[in-house]
This record gives structure tokens, sequence and C-alpha cells, in this order.
């Protein structure tokens, strides 16, 4: 032992920390979306490979691009980029065209993500950000779903998968019928409930062997990473919680109030992007509330407007939107909502002395 | 387990797990350090105005003998740790890192080093004023870090009425193994102390609360208590799940009697005085003999040593001298008093032990990591949801980086931090959020004195 030569380090205290990392929680988030990346291309074949691919592939060129012109270091190894892709290509249509694709993973990660500074600052959740641009650019092209487990789909890319840009793809429907499946008419479960009043039946609804966008077929696979997540720690069971408990509240309202016209509340909860949405988008941290009582008033509004777009409103879908208005209302929710502190007398009710 | 907390009732709502390592030293008995070849006493080892040296350059000194006396009431004296010869009056470094006058003693090699001060005195006919008075002359500060004098917080405020006196021996950093050893090994010296605390304050019942951590240590205590059952009337002891950071004096009222002190209050405005087990059990053991604080036990520990254990060491012995007895490794890294989550890094070792140094942490270089990379919040509210005073640490460490202090204190209570430092251990994002607080906190206080100063130019003006 010789203290005589040692030199010491001189920091703040904590001199321990509990080895969580920005890193190691998106990684996770990553490995968690897999099986359900797999599982999609497993049902829609080489095109949803090819669209996850794409979207991921995009999004982690255009953050790297925008950091070079921002003149900073890249930031596409805190795999924040690679969830924002991979969660877009989840959420569309397997046949959407490729070129929309990149369209939409541009508008994800530039305007949506790195114009306000990169991850940690965004308001809205970027993938959903794409998405909703993408809704509005292509409503036609978003809202064509193709069938499951379509025969030659490992060898033959659905037809408008490689669409060339701004030129009117070839319709779907021969394709459709040259693939079989029966009965089929080129509409999600959602769909069918809302339009033609054909209910599709639960148990298939949470393995998803169903028509729907890439990754939201299977509520099973999206519990499970969620699962995984949670007990991880890497994600809060609050929001998605209730989320899930706000739709399954109001829907069964709907249903019993009519029992004929809604669907009943598990149909409401295994169908279309709300597992996909409540588990890995409104859970977004930076797009969320932070405190406690936020978080439930965050997820219970988004389940609640969830129901009231898909019974009322005009879409047959409305998790998107939801989670976008959700998130534009975090900021607020999370003023109304600051915790009580120890020892002060009354609770808090936004800021006391904003007010002076 | 957070379930089973939840239903049985007291614990702690916030904190978290942090690992403990206490099995280092825990279940080492508490050994006599030997004397360094020269040491340091300083004048400011406590909160308050520092003491006024009594002695001169040469002077021979007893070990046990005043060598400074109180500067005022918010202070204590000093006694000499060792029969030996006053060196020089000088500055010595401290921990803060400036320098501050203290007395050097050379130690005589060849005397006995008993302790020759002191007389018996009669506790039970003593007034409380007596008592206060008496806890002052032995120097004793809160040893559980804050070294606040003991004898100020015995002497019931005006128009208030303290009926517990709650008895710290949670313990909740860390490596640290003091208090967990002085509750084993001096139970029957804490309950003294307690009674004494008791007398002072008129209060009519003492709980001390100890983390199930310990639970070799409740019944080391509840074993004196019952062996005594009509002097320890009213005392009881509390185990309480173990998490970090209960030992907060906040964090233990709320645990074990459901009160909350007010924001910027004291433990006092709810009828209670908190004291740390190991004072009270200095208190009991030299209040009765009329004996100054001279030593105090110090957990020397981490990886970074060969020795560890729970030292009695005398108060003045340089950080170099204490971490060679206890064979200290050629790799350290970093010299932490204290715990890990709140422990500050020595600048030197030439530093000396103080009455406030509860422990010692020697890290290596294998768990002192390069810094890591800092991200920006992400807002996963982990913070959030560990911070014992319920504040919104995600938002406040936004407000520091813009500067917006004022703001801070005025509506997200940062004056409430006691700087736990729970934020800063869970945040994935590496954001030294407790940093950032102590410095807000204090620009706030400058900000504050500046006004202060101002309005009293204007009134003269």
């Amino acid at each position: 032992m010789s203290p005589a030569t040692t030199v010491i380090e001189v920091r703040t205290a904590p001199h321990v920390h509990s080895g969580r990392s920005v890193e190691v929680i998106m990684r996770n988030v990553v490995y968690a979306l897999l099986p359900m990346a797999f599982y999609s291309v497993w049902l829609f074949g080489l095109s949803a490979a090819f669209l996850i691919a794409t979207t991921t592939g995009a999004c982690l060129l255009i953050e790297h691009l925008c950091c070079g012109a921002a003149e900073r270091e890249s930031s596409i190894g805190d795999y924040s980029a690679a969830i924002t892709g991979l969660l877009l290509g989840l959420t569309l249509p397997p046949a959407l065209p490729l070129w929309m694709a990149v369209v939409g993973a541009f508008i994800a990660i530039a305007p949506g993500k790195m114009i306000f500074g990169g991850l940690g600052f965004n308001v809205f959740n970027p993938a959903l950000v794409g998405r909703a641009f993408l809704q509005a650019a292509f409503p036609s092209a978003i809202t064509t779903y193709t069938p499951a487990q379509a025969m030659h789909r490992f060898t033959e890319f659905i037809p408008t998968t490689l669409a060339i840009p701004f030129l009117k793809a070839a319709p779907l429907k021969d394709w459709i019928a040259q693939v079989r499946v029966d009965g089929f008419t080129g509409a999600t479960p959602l769909m069918l409930q809302k339009f033609e009043h054909v209910t599709t039946d639960t148990w298939s609804l949470f393995l998803g062997t169903r028509a729907g966008s890439a990754g939201e077929t299977s509520a099973l696979l999206i519990l499970l990473g969620g699962v995984y997540l949670i007990v991880r720690k890497m994600m809060d069971w609050r929001i998605p919680a209730a989320m899930l408990l706000g739709a399954l509240a109001l829907s069964g309202c709907y249903y019993l109030s009519n029992p004929a016209k809604y669907p009943s509340q598990l149909f409401v909860l295994f169908s279309g992007g709300l597992m996909l949405g409540a588990i890995f988008m409104a859970t977004d941290p930076v797009a969320s509330p932070v405190t406690p009582r936020g978080m439930w008033i965050y997820g219970i509004l988004m389940g609640v407007i969830t129901v009231v777009i898909r019974f009322e409103g005009g879409l047959a879908e409305g998790v998107m939107y939801a989670i976008l208005l959700g998130n534009g209302l975090s900021p607020l929710i999370d003023n109304l909502t600051q915790p009580r502190t120890y020892g002060a007398g009354k609770r808090m009710f936004g800021k006391e002395a904003a007010a002076k | 387990m957070a379930l089973l907390e939840f239903f049985t009732g007291k614990h702690l709502d916030r904190g978290l797990h942090v690992p403990e390592h206490k099995d280092l030293t825990s279940g080492l008995p508490i050994r006599r350090l030997p004397f360094a070849p020269m040491l340091v006493v300083p004048l400011s080892q406590h909160a308050g105005a520092p003491a006024i040296p009594l002695v001169h350059e040469g002077q021979e000194v007893v070990r046990g003998e005043p060598i400074a006396k109180a500067g005022g009431f918010m202070s204590v004296p000093m006694h000499s740790p060792v029969t030996g010869r006053v060196t020089k009056l000088a500055l010595a470094p401290t921990a803060r890192g400036d320098l501050g006058m203290a007395i050097y003693i050379t130690p005589y090699q060849a005397a006995s080093q008993e302790v020759l001060y002191g007389a018996p005195q009669d506790i039970e006919n003593m007034t409380p004023e007596e008592i206060v008075q008496a806890v002052q002359n032995t120097g004793v500060v809160g040893l559980g870090g804050a070294a606040f004098p003991t004898h100020v917080k015995m002497k019931v405020p005006d128009g208030k009425k303290i009926d517990t006196v709650v008895v710290n021996g949670c313990e909740c950093e860390p490596y640290l193994t003091t208090d967990h050893r002085v509750m084993l090994e001096y139970p029957k010296d804490v309950l003294y102390g307690a009674r004494i605390a008791m007398r002072a304050l008129g209060a009519a019942n003492a709980v001390i609360g100890v983390e199930d951590n310990k639970m070799d240590a409740v019944e080391a205590l509840r074993n004196a208590i019952d062996a005594n059952r009509t002097a320890n009337v009213g005392i009881t002891v509390e185990s309480v799940p173990a998490k970090y950071p209960q030992g907060a004096e906040k964090m233990l009222v709320k645990v074990l009697l459901g009160l909350e002190v007010p924001t910027r209050g004291l433990p006092a405005d709810v009828g209670l005085a908190v004291f740390n087990v190991a004072t009270l059990a200095q208190i009991g053991e030299l209040l009765p003999v009329r004996q100054g604080l001279i030593e105090r036990v110090v957990t020397i520990t981490g990886p970074g040593v060969r020795k560890p254990g729970n030292y009695l060491v005398a108060l003045g012995t340089p950080l170099r001298f204490a971490l060679e007895q206890a064979d200290c490794r050629d790799d350290v890294s970093s010299v932490i008093l204290g715990g890990p989550m709140m422990g500050a890094a020595a600048g030197s070792l030439d530093i000396p032990i103080t009455k406030g140094v509860t422990g010692i942490l020697v890290l290596t270089q294998k768990e002192v990591k390069a810094s890591s990379q800092i991200y920006a919040c992400i807002h996963c509210a982990a913070c959030v949801d560990v911070c014992p005073i319920h504040l919104n640490p995600s938002h406040l460490g936004l407000l520091a980086r813009k500067d917006r202090y004022e703001e801070m204190e005025t509506d997200y209570h940062l004056m409430d931090c006691f700087e736990c430092a729970c934020c800063s251990y869970v945040c994935p994002s590496h954001i030294p959020l407790v940093q950032y607080f102590r410095v807000a906190k204090q620009m706030n206080r400058e900000r504050a004195n500046r006004e202060r100063l101002k309005a009293k130019e204007g009134a003269h003006a």
C-alpha cells in the first residue's frame, strides 16, 4: 500500500449508479418488438419483411443525416431511431408501397423528432407522426389491407409493394383473387365490424391470424413483449393498464347499452392497433407524463378517445389519433398533477406561483 | 416484496433498494485503531461557530482534556484525543476542500493514554438546563454525519412541546455498519442516552427505529430494555423494512409515526426530536462521567481495503494513516467520507477524521467507471417514482439546465430536497440531477442573502 503516491479522483455523490441506461432500455424495447416483426413476416411474407426493413433502415439513415446536418455526433447508437422505424413498419399495412414507407420514415424522424432536438425533446411519438402523415397523404393505400397467410407470400411480393413513386399502383383485387382466401374483402376485423357488422372471433384476434397492419395482429405477442419490458422495469405498466382499462370501461358501457350495434369489449380490446398502441406507443416516455396521477389520467383519456373515435367517428380505427392527442396533452397533464410534496400542506394544483 | 411491505403497514413508500455491501463489516466487532504519529484536531468539526482554542504551542495535553471551548451556544468544545504535546496551531486541509484552523498534537509514545479527565455527575438530579449544558460540555454532535450540535436539539424550542424522542438506528447508506455495531455492542449506552434526551426534553416516549437488516441489533436493544424495565419505561424498539433513504430524519418520522415534518420546519414542529443511535450512545457513555468526545466508530470499508472493519478512531487521525492501517490497495481511485449515496469524496488524504465521519469507503478503479454519456431526459419517470419527498426531479432537472433556479424553488419545492441522490442513482440518462440541485439550492441561498442585504441597505438609506 502506498497512499503517498495514490492519485484519488474527486466526484460528486452519488458514487454508485443503478446501471440503467438509455441505450440498454431502448435495446430491450427493440428485442420486445422483434417477435412481432417476425410473426408479421410469417403472416404476410416478403412484403412485410421489406416494409419493416425499409422503415427501420430509413429511420436510421435519416437520423444519421440529420445529426450530420446539425453538426453533432450521430445518435443512432441509442436505438431510439430503430424503435421508431420498427414501430412505424409494424403499424403500416403490409401492402403499402415501399416508397411511401420511406416518406413516412422521413416525416417521423426529421420533423417528428430531430427538429425538436432529437431524443428526449419530441412532443409526439415520432412513429405516429410518420403514420399520421401517411394517413393524410395516402388515405387509400394506408387502408388497403391484404389477407394473412396468403399463398406464395415467401416468394412473391404483394404487387403494390414495389410500386413506382407517384404512379398509380395496380389494384390489388386481381392479386387477392389469385392468392385465394375465401370471402376476403380487403377489410380488417375492425372495418368488418364497423361497416358490415361482421364480428371476428376473439380468439383469432388474440392469436393474430387475421388481416391488419403488419405488427398489430397478435395481441398475444404484443402482451408478451410488454410483460417482458415491465418485468425488467423498462416500461411503466400504469400507462397501458390505464389505456386498456379506459377502453374496456367505455366500450363495455356501449356494449351494454346496445349489444346488437356495438361489439363486445373484448373485441375492442384485441382488435385494431389498441394493444400495440397501448403497450408500445402510448408508453413512449418522452411524450407521456411523468407524474403518477398524470399517467393514469393520460392512459384513461387515450383509451376513451380510441373508443369514441371507433364508435362515433368516421374512421374504423382511432388509436393513432388518441395517442397523438394524449401526447399533445401530456405537458399540461404533468403540470396539473404535480405530486404533493412531503411536508407541504395541500395538494398542488398546477403552478401556484404562476398566478402571482 | 413491495406488495408485502404495502400490507404490513410501516414502510417507506418511495426510495429504493441499493446493494448494501454491509456484510463486509457488519460481523466485525469494533476495534481500536492505533494513534497516528500526528493528530490534527480542526476547530470546526460541527455545524455552527468554530471552537476557541484553550492551548498554546508546546503545551502538554492529557487525553480527554478540553483543548478548545465552545464558540457560542451553536458550538461545542474540543477535547484532546491523545496525551502528548501541542505541536502547533495552524491551518489544515478539511473535507470541504478549504483550509481551517486546527490544533496539531504529537502523541507521547510511552504515555498510558488513559482518560484522566472527568468526574461522576448525578444526572437524575439535574434540571433540563443543566443537562443541556452538560451535553454541550461533552462536545458531542450528530454522529450520523450531520455533525449538528446535539445539545441544541436537546433544548425544547420556545413555544414547542416534545412528546417523543425518535432514535435513528436505520443506517440506510450502503457499506456503513457503525450504528449497527454500536447498537449491538453498547445497547445500554444507547438506552441511557435516550433516557437523558427524554429527561432533557420532557418527553414521555422514545422509539428506536432500526431497519430489518439488523435484527440482531433490534434483539440486543430489546433485551437491554427487558433487563431493566423500570428504568426504560416508555422506550420501544421498532424494526422497519430496509430501504434507502429511510435514515433521513424526515423519512423515519413518517414511517414510524405517520407524521410529516412541515416544509422548512423542524421535527419539533410535530412534537419530536430525532437523534442518531451512536450520538445517544456517546451521551450515555460520556455524560455520567463528565468526559468529552475524543474518538468515534468509523467503518473503513470498500473493495479498496484489505482489512475492512469498524474502527474506533481517535478524532484528528489523518485519513492516510487510517487507510494504511486498513491495508489500502494500490489501485485506489476514490476515497469517500460517508456512504456511497451521500458521502463526499475526499480531495486529499491529509484531511483528519472528524466527528461527522461515519465511514470511509475506498473504491478502486474497477468500481469507478469513466463517466457515462449523458443523454437528454427521456421522461421515463424513474426519478419521480423514487423521490422520497415526492418532488419531480425530471422537471427540476430541465429547469436547472435553463438556470431557472427561482422557479425551481417557488413552484417545485426545490428547497425540500435533502440530496439523497435516489434520482441520480436511477437516471438512465445519467443526468447528475442531485448535483444540479445542490448548485441550484446554493444559488437560491446566495440570491436570498443578496436580497436581504439589499433590503437592509435600503432601510439604512
